[in-house]
């Protein structure tokens, strides 16, 4: 954890500020870190806590403070003050734009491939498949953060009544996938307008904070119900997708079988492949296709000032609940893909860090870009994969990069969010004297 | 009726220690307008703090338990109020004219920040103290063998909430950095104007909102003799859920709607399930959002183009 200089407003200038400031910087680091760094307390085996020191540790973490601090300020006086805009030149942002148009196609060509690609590395296909859910979900959030600008902080309940209603009815009734998948969806987006519809009328913070109770009361009602959920223990066995009916295993009427070629339990990966791509791909289409309609002109109205929208006659609330029940569904119906690739699902899966890595990844990918979303989805998860190894540091350096996405480029790094309809002549009038009424 | 007295009394202690952390997430609502996502988990640092202090000083050999519990009193404050400045610094000051929800996702980023920071420093294991204060009164017998007992550890608590009320609400209504406080939350723009210091203003509130934070984290350590790394979540949205109850923005709000959550939570575990504690807990915030968005003794807000 980096402190920042003491100075934001006039730069430091010459040496001697600037090792003063790094210098400060360090004592605070050393008054911060030396209790909880340098002091490791643990339980022993009779209950009584022992400690040891861990000097060593806050020296170096103070010393990269002080090293930091230093390198934060050269590169701040490099840069100059300027503000973020003119990070990006125009000659890059026009070539940028240029990609942009042959990335999404290309992108999708490669995703079509890669099981043809890498038909023997299961690793790849299963990661590939992970980071197509992320994907999903990211679009699926994005319509209602992205698009209606809507903090939605516990999307991670819909993925959840997703996954247990498909879990649920095929254990219990012996429902196939292709009959529960658009009931999970159904029933997912049900639960968004039954919750949603009477927080809708609250305001961006206290929406997020409601939202985030409600995905914290699922959990708990799937905890605690244990004799519908199971519990802690979870919902286990669930049935593997078919193939339209036709069975993906060693049976005699299975696929291979059918087929006349020899089976591989590869087979059922690439179709779990392609069909969370199918589902990703029409959550897409769909978000396209809604964003051309009134209603979804609607949302981006939202997102950009309630109180105009209101006064032009949008009904505000339907059109939150809309966005919500939209976004929700198609929670569900990743939901009910997570249930059936896993065969196994507990309330673990469905925490509110599940919440923030999706918020993180619209937020990342520049809230409202749908190409954003994709590639800040499969940033998010490939950095999550090569940050296996350090289990415990990875959610710390998630948090970290969420703080310094939102100082750095709070608009997200690879999207920017620009209504779908707008004025072509730019009018003269800055922000201000619109604020004091003279637009 | 001695059962619900003593739930009573569990009750009011639990929602003592609500109250200390709601203040913090209603002083910066009111100065800054953002949630402080981050602030329960700075209680729960406060928690760690005073937690290995009071190794460090008993293993000293200091046995008089007034003293340690000054010295740990002023240290989790010191430390934890530090905490508070840091994280304003880091993570809000440069996003304060960002757009809206960019500080919300920034102190959700420090949350997790904080959570997973003292996971790594300190381990996922849940660490026990040997109880410090012991001792009680009981105040009442029934015929039937209840007792109603008040321990000492809980007139300390309360006693000690009712000594930082008062010495804030002091600080708050009669001293200089209180007037700028009211000041910022009034209207930044005239105040810079009138020569209030903004960013120091702003900077106070959030070490004094930690430096109670901590105080919540001590009572807490003494009170139930352990601390995790993850009671600051659920602790947060509690104490947060107090807040909006009492009103945000408003102190006494918030030290009211911090005794209502812990009553309510106790009379819930006591009367109906303890799992659902939560759960009632969360629901309450969600129904006061609807029908009583300003809370209590909260003003109603003007929305302003």
């Amino acid at each position: 954890m980096n402190t920042p200089s003491t100075n934001t407003t006039k730069p430091a200038t010459g040496i001697r500020a600037l090792l003063k400031t790094a210098f400060v910087n360090a004592l605070i680091a050393l008054v911060l870190f030396s209790l909880m760094v340098g002091i490791r307390t643990e339980a022993g085996s009779d209950g009584q806590l022992t400690y040891w020191t861990r000097f060593g540790e806050v020296a170096s973490l103070v010393a990269a403070v002080f090293g930091g601090s230093i390198v934060i300020e050269l590169l701040r006086q490099w840069i100059g003050s300027t503000g973020a805009e003119k990070l990006v030149p125009a000659a890059v942002q026009s070539g940028m734009s240029f990609v942009g148009r042959y990335l999404a196609p290309a992108l999708l060509i490669f995703t079509l491939l890669v099981p043809v690609i890498f038909y023997d590395q299961r690793y790849i296909l299963d990661l590939a498949i992970l980071v197509l859910t992320y994907v999903m979900l990211g679009w699926g959030l994005n319509v209602v953060v992205g698009l209606a600008g809507l903090l939605d902080l516990g999307y991670v309940a819909f993925y959840a009544v997703g996954a247990y209603s498909y879990a649920l009815l095929a254990t219990n009734f012996g429902w196939s996938f292709w009959v529960c998948l658009p009931l999970a969806g159904i029933l997912a987006a049900f639960w968004g307008v039954l919750l949603g519809f009477p927080v809708l009328r609250l305001r961006g913070d206290y929406l997020a904070i409601v939202t985030l109770a409600f995905g914290e009361i699922i959990r708990l009602v799937i905890i605690n119900w244990q004799d519908l959920t199971g519990g802690p223990n979870g919902v286990s066995s669930i049935p593997r997708p078919s193939f339209f009916g036709i069975p993906l295993d060693n049976s005699d009427n299975g696929f291979a079988a059918r087929l006349g070629i020899e089976y591989s339990p590869t087979h059922r990966i690439v179709f779990l492949f392609y069909l969370i791509l199918a589902l990703a791909l029409l959550t897409n289409w769909v978000t396209i296709r809604l964003r051309r309609l009134p209603i979804g002109r609607a949302w981006e109205a939202l997102r950009e000032d309630e109180v105009a929208c209101r006064a032009l006659g949008i009904n505000t609330t339907t059109t939150k609940l809309t966005a919500f029940a939209t976004g929700a569904m198609f929670g569900g119906f990743a939901g009910a893909f997570f249930a059936t690739r896993q065969g196994f699902i507990s309330p673990e899966s469905f925490t509110f860090q599940e919440s923030a890595l999706v918020l993180a990844i619209v937020v990342l990918g520049g809230m409202g870009s749908q190409l954003g979303v994709a590639l800040a989805a499969l940033a998010m998860i490939g950095g999550f994969e090569l940050f296996r190894s350090l289990e415990t540091y990875r959610m710390l350096v998630f948090g970290m990069a969420m703080v310094l996405i939102m100082i750095w480029r709070p608009r997200g790094l690879i999207g920017h969010r620009a209504p779908t309809v707008y004025l072509t002549k730019a009018q003269a009038i800055s922000s201000d004297l619109v604020k004091e009424g003279h637009g | 009726m001695d059962y619900f007295a003593q739930q009573l009394i569990n009750g009011l202690v639990l929602g003592s220690i609500y109250g200390l952390i709601a203040i913090g997430y209603t002083m910066v609502y009111g100065i800054v307008g953002m949630i402080n996502f981050a602030h329960g988990d700075v209680f729960m640092i406060g928690g760690f703090i005073a937690l290995i202090t009071f190794l460090i000083l008993i293993s000293l050999g200091l046995t008089a338990v007034p003293v340690i519990l000054l010295v740990v009193l002023l240290v989790a404050m010191a430390i934890t109020a530090l905490y508070g400045w840091t994280i304003e610094r880091i993570a809000y000051r440069p996003l304060r004219h960002s757009f809206r929800l960019a500080p919300m996702l920034s102190a959700i980023g420090m949350s997790f920040v904080l959570t997973n920071y003292s996971q790594v420093a300190q381990g996922a294991r849940v660490k026990p103290i040997p109880p410090l204060i012991t001792g009680g009164y009981t105040l009442h017998e029934s015929p039937d063998g209840f007792v109603i007992q008040l321990s000492n550890i809980q007139i300390m608590v309360v006693i000690t909430t009712i000594v930082l009320l008062a010495i804030f609400t002091w600080l708050v209504s009669r001293t200089r950095l209180g007037r700028d406080m009211r000041a910022c939350e009034q209207d930044q723009t005239m105040a810079a104007l009138l020569g209030v210091d903004v960013d120091r203003t702003i900077s106070m509130t959030f070490v004094i909102g930690a430096a109670l934070a901590a105080v919540a984290g001590l009572m807490y350590l003494l009170y139930y003799g352990l601390v995790d790394f993850f009671m600051g979540f659920v602790a947060g949205i509690k104490a947060f859920t107090a807040a909006v109850l009492g009103g945000i923005g408003s102190l006494p709000g918030a030290m009211l709607g911090g005794l209502a959550i812990g009553l309510i939570e106790t009379f819930w575990s006591a009367y109906f399930s303890v799992e659902y504690k939560d759960v009632a807990a969360f629901s309450i915030l969600i129904v006061v959002l609807i029908f009583m968005p300003t809370g209590l003794l909260g003003r109603p807000e003007v929305e302003k183009v």
